[in-house]
């Protein structure tokens, strides 16, 4: 089995979220970048143990400048055999879709996966588009994957519960929680990872199709209000009458 | 400006977020929405409150990405559509990026307010802790809307209702079962929540969580850590790797507020902590705060509310 995993760098989970330039940049000044956590956790541990299942090969593919060889490095730490690295810098979703895409369509993969979005945009589109793009089945945002040969069982979450689907190779999926448990890499593991294949193809040309002018931070909230607790008859009047929502 | 919305009625049902749908699409000009499967047509008529000029339903209850996808771009190329609307939920989710692919059109996801005098769209991004001012390159757009981003207007008017038939190719998923969410509220729609977090001490402690939900109409969530030891099922998990929500109310007990967490709720309109501990970060993104313990506030809580719904 051949499976491709897209991974992207995100700013760890507790970095402070800021922006320069007037607004149109993201401040990376103290960020720490690791690999996108739904990218890590789900969608390539989840590639790697049907590996280790039924055999084959998980090639990993990022869309970026050598800046990102070290998350790179980290997914081959955790089991990628081998990476792929378009060399351009990610503008948006639509540009990375159409680089993986025209990287996938010449090498036969039976699964594709993203995670279900990046933690900086949350966008959850790439899974989408690469499938469109590739004119395959997509499996949104799945909790589950089991494969019989070439046949895929799934479990997608639909609106207000989780549907069991089936398909057949090749595919897009998105993963979300419950694909897998996250993967520390061992020293073994890293060692390995330094000396694992990691190509860097030149992209295709192709234009963004949408652009962040600029960002903002949301309004600070106002001060928090105490009530006493034993005073619950004026909450429920505050909640009335002053933030009008029950 | 023509605008196409798709919304999806396969439940039988118009959701708020779909007639929330049509109304931002009404406002940013003239409005056909597209919708698939055995809705009532009086039903779909009565969108007309919320701007639609026209309904054009394709008979299938197709759930799969790919096919979707092909009816919407068949419906916007025949409508000359240049702003498609999709909710940005599950489904929207899955079908607004293949859509964008398709046409080559620009996709702005999780928008939260109508395109500025620029057509930039402010959108949620870094999981709600700040937004992006998101512009289409393209001559066509798809947007995302986030579910509850502008509330609903509901006006006079009905819409024309006709057929639509486009060529879904076919479908390579099969769907084997559907295992529904068993329950009242929906937590994606629900406009009031109560969650709860380790500070109730079991599951079998969720009785006063309910009870309060039930007087007020809520629905029921809770944090990470309690949907992974099985206290609750994992569809309630709200949180940076659950879902995310933003209803009028959320009251959260026993919750300290990691910054994951609050990811998944910071866009609630007013934010209600309950919890022993005054230091609890939680309370920095509190609009009310209650320092004392959920097991002696929940109950006095519901009993408030219960004597506020008799009386109102």
């Amino acid at each position: 089995m051949k499976i491709l995993v897209c991974i992207s760098k995100s700013p760890d989970t507790t970095s402070k979220i800021a922006f320069t330039d007037n607004n149109t940049k993201f401040d990376e000044s103290g960020v720490q970048y690791i690999v996108n956590p739904y990218d890590e956790w789900y969608a390539l541990v989840r590639a790697i143990e049907l590996k280790e299942q039924h055999g084959g090969e998980v090639t990993t593919i990022t869309v970026g400048t050598p800046a990102d060889d070290s998350i790179i490095r980290k997914a081959l730490a955790i089991g990628a055999d081998n990476a792929v690295r378009v060399n351009m810098e990610a503008t948006d979703a639509y540009s990375v879709a159409f680089q993986i895409s025209e990287y996938a369509k010449n090498e036969n993969f039976d699964i594709v996966f993203t995670g279900k979005e990046t933690i900086n945009f949350n966008g959850a589109q790439l899974g989408g588009m690469i499938s469109e793009l590739m004119d395959v089945p997509y499996i949104s945002i799945a909790s589950k994957l089991e494969m019989n040969g070439n046949v895929a069982t799934a479990h997608r979450e639909i609106i207000g519960g989780v549907e069991v689907v089936e398909v057949n190779t090749p595919f897009v999926i998105s993963a979300a929680k419950g694909m897998a448990e996250q993967r520390i890499p061992n020293m073994r593991g890293i060692m390995a990872a330094r000396t694992k294949p990691l190509t860097v193809v030149e992209p295709v040309s192709c234009d963004p199709l949408v652009n962040y002018e600029s960002f903002s931070l949301p309004d600070s909230k106002q001060e928090c209000k105490y009530i006493e607790p034993g005073n619950m008859d004026e909450l429920v009047e505050l909640l009335h009458n002053e933030a009008k929502v029950i | 400006m023509s605008v196409l919305v798709y919304i999806d009625t396969t439940s039988g049902s118009i959701a708020k977020h779909a007639m929330e749908a049509v109304n931002y699409g009404s406002q940013i000009g003239e409005t056909t929405v597209l919708t698939n499967g055995s809705i009532d047509r009086n039903e779909l008529a009565s969108l007309g409150k919320y701007g639609a000029k026209k309904v054009l339903v394709q008979d299938t209850t197709s759930e799969d990405p790919a096919q979707l996808s092909k009816m919407i771009q068949a419906a916007a190329n025949a409508e000359n559509a240049d702003t498609i609307i999709v909710s940005y939920d599950l489904i929207g989710k899955a079908v607004g990026p293949r859509i964008s692919a398709g046409l080559k059109a620009g996709y702005i996801p999780g928008a939260v307010a109508l395109p500025d005098g620029d057509n930039r769209i402010k959108t949620n991004v870094f999981s709600g802790k700040a937004n992006g001012y998101c512009q289409a390159n393209t001559s066509k757009r798809i947007i995302g809307l986030t579910p509850n981003s502008i509330g609903v207007t509901e006006g006079d008017g009905n819409a024309e209702v006709t057929d639509f038939n486009s060529d879904l190719g076919p479908s390579g998923i099969t769907v084997k079962s559907v295992e529904k969410q068993e329950g009242d509220i929906l937590l994606t729609e629900a406009e009031l929540v109560v969650s709860a977090g380790r500070g109730l001490k079991g599951p079998e402690n969720w009785g006063m969580v309910e009870d309060l939900a039930k007087s007020l109409g809520a629905a029921t969530a809770c944090s990470r850590p309690v949907a992974d030891i099985g206290w609750r099922p994992h569809h309630e998990h709200v949180g940076q790797t659950g879902i995310a929500i933003r209803p009028n109310l959320y009251i959260a007990a026993g919750i300290s507020g990691a910054i994951q967490h609050l990811a998944g709720v910071n866009q609630s309109k007013t934010i209600v902590v309950i919890n022993t501990d005054p230091e609890a970060p939680f309370f920095k993104a509190a609009d009310y705060g209650i320092v004392g313990d959920a097991f002696e506030v929940l109950p006095r809580l519901n009993e408030a509310v219960k004597n506020f719904k008799a009386n109102n």
